[in-house]
């Protein structure tokens, strides 16, 4: 059952990922991210984090992909224009890519080489942990991921303003 | 009831992390490099939850698996954050050159 789940999900999060880096329509790319991230977020679950599953569909696909989709449309980006002497690239990247892949693949291989760990089960899944750690031993890095996030709202304000006629950023 | 090695979840998250990689290097588009960086992240995601899930299977404890689902919170807020003012970044530059084609913002190249 959980093999079957694993299989399912973890070959359309591929597919999809693939999609996305080869589609020439942004719009698409966006799409078929959201089913990567969705499948993604299944396999946390799998994995006994059923909160970050959660989170990453509602912060991921309910916030964050919708702001790309806003800003594809808001910029009217059509599809990209097939550019010149972009094959080369394309198959040097590919290359450096499948041997990049390859290389990590057989480490992680060597390191854990079909190790299996015990299904989860409910022992291991609890939300107490995970808040009482955030609150007390992550406590600086949580407040200091408010932060940026209060940082990152106003520089998003700042540099997404209408600046003056000439193009200059008024102040 | 079948258990999946942790193999498969970081070999998944090497796969993810390639595709992502290649697709940064290949497209010209800002927004759809934006995207690919996206999907690296989430690659790092999952290994780390892969080795959190290891974390907690041998100590036999939920305490040893925070520490790796802590990082991941953090990594999610860390990209909504960078998703927000790159976007912003986008839309300047958009306002002042009419494109977000990577190849022809060459302004600053020797």
């Amino acid at each position: 059952m959980e093999l079957a789940v694993f299989l399912i999900f973890a070959g359309l999060a591929v597919v999809s990922s693939l999609l996305v880096v080869t589609h020439r329509n942004p719009v698409f790319s966006v799409l078929s991210l959201v089913v990567t991230l969705v499948s993604l977020a299944v396999l946390f679950v799998l994995l006994g984090s059923p909160f970050l599953a959660a989170v990453q569909v509602l912060v991921y696909t309910g916030a964050i992909l919708v702001l790309f989709l806003f800003v594809i449309m808001l910029l009217n980006i059509g599809r990209e224009e097939p550019g010149s002497g972009g094959r080369g690239q394309k198959v040097a990247a590919g290359i450096a890519g499948a041997l990049f892949g390859g290389i990590l693949m057989l480490l992680l291989w060597g390191a854990y080489g079909g190790q299996s760990v015990p299904p989860v089960d409910e022992s291991l899944v609890q939300l107490q942990p995970l808040a009482r750690q955030l609150l007390s031993t992550y406590l600086l890095p949580f407040e200091m991921v408010g932060l940026l996030l209060l940082a990152a709202v106003i520089a998003a304000t700042v540099l997404a303003r209408r600046g003056d006629p000439g193009g200059e950023t008024r102040r | 009831m079948t258990a999946v090695p942790i193999t498969w979840y970081l070999l998944l998250s090497a796969i993810l992390f390639t595709v992502g990689t290649v697709g940064a290097l290949t497209r010209r588009n800002a927004i759809t490099i934006f995207l690919s960086i996206e999907l690296m992240l989430n690659s790092a995601n999952l290994a780390v939850l892969a080795y959190a899930r290891l974390a907690a299977a041998r100590a036999g404890d939920a305490l040893a698996a925070t520490h790796g689902q802590v990082l991941v919170l953090v990594v999610i807020a860390v990209a909504a954050a960078e998703a927000a003012v790159g976007l912003a970044l986008f839309i300047a530059v958009y306002r002042n050159r009419r494109t977000i084609d990577v190849t022809r913002l060459n302004l600053l190249r020797w």
